[in-house]
This record gives structure tokens, C-alpha cells and sequence, in this order.
């Protein structure tokens, strides 16, 4: 768990887009009772999610948010020498989807582009790609996209995971400049607990056939699911983020010098209300320093984070600002960070 | 201590309408779901500063034999 930091690289304006097509989660009973789907979604929070439809990948929402981000700050197009899509629901399995958006987006030829495949974690994680290659102090503005379908990766036919995904893409512009000052980073992994949520089938491992595509039936509750849809065993995760997330967010504090009261917000990504609330107690934050988007959007894997900040803080980013980001999950993979901003331009929530 | 354990399911499980017994097999509750147990392993975190993973915790059946794990941990 060591701790990087880096100085004078920030984000100088993001934006966020979500499908249009709105899933009242209360009204998601096809495969259960009423009365079991509303325990459910009281106790994790999440009223409605974004479902994108049939066609529609996490490219469409990062080229729709990216868009928006470059008209909003007025960006030369040519000043843009780095190019990161993190997903786990790309396009393709080749080529990379960063490349392909470089082309879609009008970028130039001398873009580096490329691929990060993380889960929960990504989007702190890729943050910190750009800033060590901004570092080298070749690159003038860089563009993180961050785009998840998850809505399609589990079964609707299994409750442990049938309420809690949606999908929605991002983009942050990232730039140098002596406002920003220092920034904290700590990456973290344990894949000794990779079974906890997986896809078994569908890649090289084992690849699809027409039995990995035959849902099965595969608990005592009943819950049916492919071999190449997601499954995720709640009770354990909770068990890692009790172990491992207080102590790694404390950790980035100590590291920075700073202290809550010091920080204006705490990010966490966004997997479920009651777990947040529990992580935010332990912590001793001010709940009021805790955005949540969970309600609107549900579990939107990486894309949470920066969607947090996009739709709840548009209009409390003035001067300078210390947040706080945390995302933990598929890996099982953690990374903590502690930003600067400085007046971050934050466009309007595009609907697609 | 027995009696603070004692609360804290009762508390945890909303249970409201009895008394329960060290010897009660916490999984046959109606009040047990998935989600219970998320708030039990939230409890006994902040209670006890103990985390159980799953593994343990599915051979669990009662809870004086959650109670003796408990005991356990706290005392390494």
C-alpha cells in the first residue's frame, strides 16, 4: 500500500451521460413478488437506474459526455495528447475502445490512446495513469472516459444482483497547472478474492458455448443466471470493505497531512446506501461532505464516483476545493485518493 | 455480556415480538434475509471491532456458537 503523490495536475472540467430510458426499481417485479422487491430497494437505496438500450455501449455515453466537456471548455481539440477509456463493458474485444473514440472524437493522430479494464476502482485508478504520465510533462491536456454498461453483465433473474446496476459514462479533462497543487493516491489489490464478483465464461478461460449461455438455476433462493453473467457474493464484499476501506481512506489522510475537517467531500463509489452510510459513520465524516447519487442512478461500477461529483456538486466546486475519492470492488481492487480542485467547471447531465 | 450481544440481534434482527434464547437458530428467523446479514456483519464490526468472513460465518447456526466466534476473535 504504498502512497504516490504527484503535484500541479488536476481536473479542469468533467461532464456525465446516462441513457434516458429510466427502470423504477419498485416497479422491476417480472421475476419476483412486489413486497420482496421493495424490501430490497429500501434497504439498498436505489429508486430508479438508467438501463441503455439495445445498441447503446459505454463508448455512445463517454463520446456523448466528452462532447459536451470539450464545447463547455472551449477545448482545441488538438491540445488533447492522451486518451484513457476505462471500462469492463467495452466495444470490442480488439480494438481497444480508446482508440476507436480518438477517431470518433476528431482527435489527432499523435493521441496516445489506450485501455484500462477495472471494475469499482477504475476511475481512481485510471486518475492516477494520468496524472504519473502528465508527470512527464509532454502531454498538454488529457481525457479520462469512464463508461459502464453493467445493466446488461447480471441476470435479472437473480436477486442478489437484479436491483443494483445501471449504466451511465463520463468524461474529465485533465490539465497542468500550479493551481491544483498536491494530489494523493494509494492502489490496492487482493486477487485472492476474485471469485467474490465475477464472470466465469465468455473470455479465454472458458469460452462461450451453448452451455456457458443455458441459465441455470444456482442457490437455494432460486436465483438463475448464465455462466456469462456477473455474480456477486454480497455478504463477503461487505466483509472486505469493513477490512480494508477505513484503514486505506485513513492511510491517504495521514498521508496528506490533512484531516476531515480539512476535506470539503468524500466520494465513495456508490454500491449500496446502507454500506456508505456505515463507512461514513466509522469514519466520523459530516454526512453533509457525502454526496450519494445511488438513489438516481444505482451502481453504476467505476462511472459512480465521477457521476457523484457531476450530479450532485455542480454548483459547490467554486474556488478551491479537497475531495476525497474511494472506490473498491471487482478484483477485489481498492485505490483511494485525495484531489484538488480549483474552480472545475462541471457541465449538465446529458441524456441520451 | 451475554445481555449486550442479547440486544444487538434483537436490535439488529427488529425483533420485537419475543424474547429470544442463546440456543435459537438465528438462520430459521423470519426476520433473517440477506440483508439482515449485512447489517449483523455492520454490527459486529462496530460493536466488537470483529469481522467474520463468510465461510465461518455459513457454519454459524446458532447464536451462542456466533457469540463464542465472537468471543474468540476478540480475545486473539
Amino acid at each position: 500500500m504504498p502512497n504516490i503523490s504527484f503535484e500541479n495536475i488536476g481536473i479542469s472540467g468533467m461532464a456525465a451521460a446516462v441513457p434516458k430510458n429510466t427502470i423504477d426499481n419498485y416497479a422491476y417485479t417480472e421475476f419476483f413478488p412486489a413486497e420482496d422487491v421493495k424490501d430490497i430497494v429500501d434497504k439498498v437505496g436505489i429508486k430508479e437506474r438508467r438501463f441503455a438500450p439495445t445498441g447503446m455501449c459505454s463508448s455512445d455515453l463517454c463520446f456523448a459526455a466528452a462532447e459536451q466537456l470539450i464545447n463547455d471548455l472551449q477545448i482545441e481539440k488538438q491540445e488533447i495528447d492522451l486518451l484513457i477509456f476505462v471500462s469492463q463493458t467495452p466495444d470490442y474485444r480488439m480494438p481497444a475502445t480508446a482508440i476507436t473514440l480518438q477517431h470518433r472524437l476528431g482527435l489527432g493522430k499523435h493521441v496516445a490512446a489506450f485501455d484500462i479494464s477495472l471494475g469499482c476502482s477504475a476511475f481512481v485508478y485510471g486518475l492516477s495513469v494520468v496524472y504519473g504520465l502528465m508527470q512527464s510533462g509532454g502531454f498538454r491536456k488529457a481525457l479520462l472516459l469512464d463508461g459502464e454498461t453493467r445493466s446488461r453483465v447480471y441476470s435479472p433473474k437473480d436477486r442478489k444482483t437484479a436491483f443494483l446496476f445501471g449504466d451511465g459514462g463520463v468524461a474529465a479533462i485533465i490539465e497542468q497547472n500550479k493551481k491544483f497543487g498536491k494530489s494523493y493516491f494509494s492502489l490496492n489489490s487482493d486477487g485472492a478474492l476474485a471469485d467474490l464478483i465475477k464472470i466465469d465464461a465468455g473470455g479465454y478461460r472458458n469460452p462461450s458455448s451453448a452451455e456457458t449461455l443455458t441459465e441455470k438455476v444456482v442457490d437455494e433462493y432460486g436465483n438463475k443466471r448464465t455462466d456469462e453473467q456477473g455474480y456477486m457474493n454480497g455478504a463477503d464484499v461487505f466483509n472486505f470493505v469493513l477490512k480494508e476501506i477505513p484503514k486505506n481512506f485513513k492511510s491517504v489522510l495521514a498521508f496528506s497531512g490533512n484531516t476531515n475537517e480539512s476535506i470539503d467531500f468524500n466520494i465513495f463509489h456508490q454500491a449500496n446506501k446502507y454500506m456508505n452510510s456505515y463507512l461514513a459513520k466509522k469514519l466520523k465524516l459530516d454526512s453533509t461532505k457525502v454526496p450519494s447519487c445511488i438513489a438516481q442512478f444505482g451502481n453504476t461500477s467505476s462511472v459512480s464516483i465521477p457521476l457523484t461529483i457531476v450530479s450532485q456538486l455542480q454548483n459547490e466546486l467554486k474556488g478551491p476545493k479537497k475531495l476525497m475519492l474511494c472506490g473498491f470492488g471487482v478484483g477485489m481492487s481498492w485505490a483511494t485518493a485525495q484531489i484538488q480542485l480549483e474552480d472545475c467547471v462541471i457541465s449538465n447531465v446529458v441524456e441520451l | 455480556m451475554e445481555t449486550k450481544f442479547i440486544d444487538m440481534i434483537t436490535e439488529v434482527l427488529e425483533i420485537e415480538d419475543r424474547t429470544i434464547e442463546m440456543q435459537d437458530v438465528f438462520r430459521a428467523y423470519d426476520e433473517w434475509d440477506s440483508l439482515a446479514h449485512l447489517s449483523l456483519i455492520a454490527e459486529i464490526d462496530d460493536v466488537y471491532d470483529v469481522v467474520i468472513e463468510d465461510e465461518t460465518f455459513q457454519q454459524l447456526t446458532t447464536l451462542q456458537a456466533l457469540y463464542t466466534e465472537i468471543q474468540k476473535r476478540t480475545k486473539d
